[in-house]
């Protein structure tokens, strides 16, 4: 046999055309419907392969999810491919999805015959020859790059030990990084559809509602919306035809745990899909994904393809009668777009504004008809929940906030990549032992959570837990999962000043308080830091603080008149700034200082005489000719000239250049 | 040339609009005038609709292209990390501003919210490669290496 749709003999009959209702079944206990030894064998045997748990030759497998692409695992590739033929050793390369650990891509594992898979970190082309000869020939661990087992062998760390991955709980992410996303005979190997599988022929729809509400899910686009009450309301409702819409418009800027997820284990999305859209009698299902996301969408695609070779998906899907078809939906690039009213719109083809609610989606939504939207993050619960109940998920997390959720970690932190953590974890076990704190010995600033509508905290509330509860109380929200570190090189007027810059592009115009009140609320931040002439025009330093007086009452009103999620949450980050970061605020307006170096117009810079050696690059990437200086003699910069562009900074070998 | 998109949708469907966008866009890389008029004949939306629709999304163009696409990414964590200093560098080196294409038609700059890589910030897109943990020091050697394969591409072309 060569994957699972192959007929095991003539007593086998699943096809598309005449769907066999214990298709799934088989895959894990097969056969079922006929006693015959050698089936029970071919069928035992694949699974094994398919499981990494029996094969004759080393298995060599690559991270290649964007994150490793990125970091070069493609030339790795090549790199072993040509290494493997030169020696004459027969391995199979097998490309995997995230592990999460993205700041140690490209990761190799490799998988010997009779023993535990061991990964290694940050392959590159170089090791390559060593790396192939260590593992594949002698049969020892490439100490220099080991990362850690996935089993317990004697004498290597396991990578349940490294920092990284021991405070985290893996519920949603189990697969990912481990099987291959292309692989569909993979994902069933390890149990896959079978909690659709369980819901569509076990259980009824209101079973399945009552198992997802006693979970305790809730939405995980950041909203936290309990998942079941949204499923009831749209299965309560009479209608010819339901839809079921996954949103995977992970606009954020800062985070990338749903293309992480749909490329390491779309199969898992695709089956949380099913369940809900069984659930809520949708026929039709669609994926509403970013097309910034090329590698998901093929893979997306593909994955759908094979489901409906397979029946998993299609017509009268395992006998039972019910049919159900994904089509994926490219979005165009619009940050409103993740508002569910505004995400119709733009399947339907106008452009993305949201819209008053009610009505809400669920009662009419894509085309008028009862429409449920739902995260990629919360789809990818869905089968856990069914398989291992409701009770056990329930007892993930905190009182109110169930379960686990990813978080994409980034910005000045040492191991930035995807965690998954339970909630009620503290930001500082996720910034400092999962992150492992700040690089180059620089202090921590604040972490930004929930993208431009979530907000800054400072060191003082690092002990928060995260749950949708507590991150409101402090003045952020739980929002799709971005977490930025940020270290004191960060000016907090800047990352508002910023965040309000995004936030006024994507507006989309609808209402006025959003549209001309993020515009005004951003003049307002961004004279903060703007430099003047130096005679001190007093009619800009009076603009300057009639704005700030006026700030904080701009963003109130902008925050309950809005018209749908992006305006209310849009002064936020000014919000949180000046409720942590005051002092910063006030140094910018009265001192007219940046101590953290970023607002360019507010810093001088001078040349250090007895660093500069005169070698004259500054001069040659000036682009306004400011500085000035003999060959070989200490140059001199022109403040009056000086755009404040740093570029001479950037580009110093000798560290000549001084901020202040 | 586009006509052999409408083959595999629907005509009179709204909501086939934004995919064929996005389909004539992979042709010229930007939308002709002429397309988005035919667009609008096959859906039965008004012209003003179709631009709208085309003005309103971030990934639609009505200029055309340069021949490297270079997309700066100005993510949270890219931002942390001073992406807007590798902005302002490649706006020297190329002499454009973001949005713009150079005069020999061959590099056009676009600054793009987040592309989803955040751990390796800062990162730029280059056609489909990644540069990521880039200084402004290496952006004159990545940008060599398109120009230098244009330049041979063009040597070639005139032999």
């Amino acid at each position: 046999m060569k994957d699972f749709n192959q007929l095991c003999c003539e007593k086998c009959w699943h096809t598309t055309d005449k769907p066999c209702e214990h298709f799934i079944q088989c895959c894990t206990e097969g056969p079922l419907c006929h006693h015959d030894e050698k089936c029970k064998q071919e069928i035992s045997s694949l699974r094994k392969r398919l499981k990494y748990e029996e094969h004759d030759h080393p298995i060599i497998m690559i991270g290649m999810g964007t994150c490793g692409l990125a970091s070069g695992a493609a030339k790795v590739k090549e790199a072993i491919e040509a290494e493997l033929k030169k020696l004459n050793i027969e391995a199979t390369i097998e490309g995997t999805g995230c592990i999460g650990y993205c700041a140690v891509e490209p990761i190799v594992d490799i998988k010997l015959p009779g023993k535990d898979r061991v990964s290694y970190q940050e392959i590159t082309v170089k090791d390559v020859p060593r790396f192939i000869k260590t593992t594949l020939v002698d049969n020892q661990v490439y100490k220099e790059k080991l990362l850690g087992s996935h089993g317990k062998s004697n004498g290597i760390i396991s990578l349940k030990q490294v920092p990284f991955f021991e405070y985290q709980h893996k519920v949603v992410l189990a697969n990912c990084g481990v099987i291959n996303p292309d692989s569909i005979d993979a994902y069933l190997a390890n149990g896959g559809f079978k909690a659709f599988d369980k819901a569509l022929r076990l259980m009824k729809q209101e079973e399945v509602i009552k198992e997802v509400l006693d979970s305790g899910l809730r939405g995980r686009g950041g909203g936290g919306f309990p998942t079941g009450k949204k499923w009831e309301l749209a299965l309560k409702q009479k209608s010819d035809q339901k839809y079921l819409v996954c949103n995977a418009d992970e606009g954020d800027p800062g985070a990338f745990m749903d293309r992480s997820l749909l490329e390491s284990d779309p199969y898992r999305v695709l089956e949380g899909m099913a369940i809900a859209a069984y659930t809520i009698g949708a026929s039709v299902a669609y994926i509403y994904c970013r097309a910034e996301y090329p590698l998901a969408i093929e893979r997306l695609k593909n994955s759908i393809a094979k489901c409906e070779e397979y029946g998993i998906l299609g017509d009268n899907i395992l006998n039972t009668g019910y049919s159900l078809h994904i089509k994926i939906k490219k979005g165009a690039g619009a940050f409103v777009c993740g508002e569910e009213t505004a995400l119709i719109g733009s399947i339907e083809g106008k452009r993305g504004m949201p819209k008053p609610r009610p009505p809400y989606p669920s009662n009419a939504g894509l085309f008028g008809k009862p429409t449920v939207i739902n995260n990629v993050e919360t789809y990818a619960n869905v089968p856990p929940i069914i398989m291992m109940g409701a009770q056990k998920f329930a007892s993930i997390g905190t009182a109110k906030s169930k379960g686990t959720k990813v978080f994409a970690l980034s910005g000045n932190v040492k191991n930035t990549g995807l965690v998954e953590v339970p909630m009620g974890t503290t930001l500082r076990d996720i910034v400092f032992k999962i992150g492992g704190g700040i690089p180059d010995k620089k202090e921590f600033k604040a972490v930004q959570i929930g993208g431009p509508s979530g907000g800054c905290l400072p060191y003082n509330v690092i002990d928060t837990p995260v749950e949708y509860e507590s991150l409101k109380e402090v003045g952020a929200m739980m929002g799709s999962g971005g977490f930025v570190v940020m270290d004191e090189e960060t000016c907090m007027v800047d990352v508002a000043k910023y965040f309000l810059t995004f936030i006024q592009e994507e507006s989309c115009g609808k209402c006025v308080p959003c549209r001309e009140g993020t515009k005004r609320m951003l003049e307002i931040i961004e004279r903060i830091p703007k430099r003047y002439g130096t005679d001190g025009n007093k009619l800009d330093q009076l603009q300057r603080f009639k704005g700030m007086i006026h700030l904080q009452r701009l963003a109130d009103v902008i925050k309950d008149t809005s018209l749908c999620g992006l305006g209310q949450s849009a002064p936020n980050p000014v919000l949180s700034g000046l409720r942590y970061f005051r002092h910063e605020y006030e140094e910018h307006l009265y001192d007219r200082k940046c101590s953290s170096g970023v607002c360019k117009e507010l810093l001088t810079f001078t040349i250090d005489n007895e660093l500069c050696t005169g070698c004259g690059i500054c001069i040659r990437k000036c682009s306004v000719e400011a500085i000035v200086g003999e060959k070989g003699q200490a140059h001199y910069i022109l403040d009056e000239k000086c755009i404040k562009c740093g570029m001479c900074y950037e580009t110093c070998r000798f560290k000549a250049i001084n901020i202040n | 040339m586009h006509n052999k998109i409408f083959e595999s949708y629907q005509p009179n469907d709204r909501s086939s609009l934004i995919p064929l966008l996005q389909d004539v866009q992979n042709i010229y890389g930007y939308l002709p005038e002429n397309a988005l008029r035919d667009i609008s004949d096959f859906v039965k939306v008004p012209l003003s609709r179709v631009y709208g629709v085309a003005t309103f999304y971030n990934q639609f163009r009505l200029t055309p292209l340069g021949k490297n696409i270079i997309r700066v990414c100005r993510g949270t964590a890219c931002h942390v990390k001073n992406s807007a200093n590798i902005l302002f560098a490649l706006e020297t080196e190329l002499g454009i501003t973001a949005g713009q294409t150079t005069r020999d038609k061959n590099f056009t700059l676009e600054v793009v919210n987040c592309i989803g890589a955040c751990s390796i910030a800062p990162v730029i897109l280059i056609n489909d490669d990644y540069h990521g943990r880039i200084t402004v020091k290496d952006i004159p050697k990545i940008l060599k290496k398109y120009q230098t394969v244009n330049k041979t591409e063009t040597a070639e072309a005139s032999k």
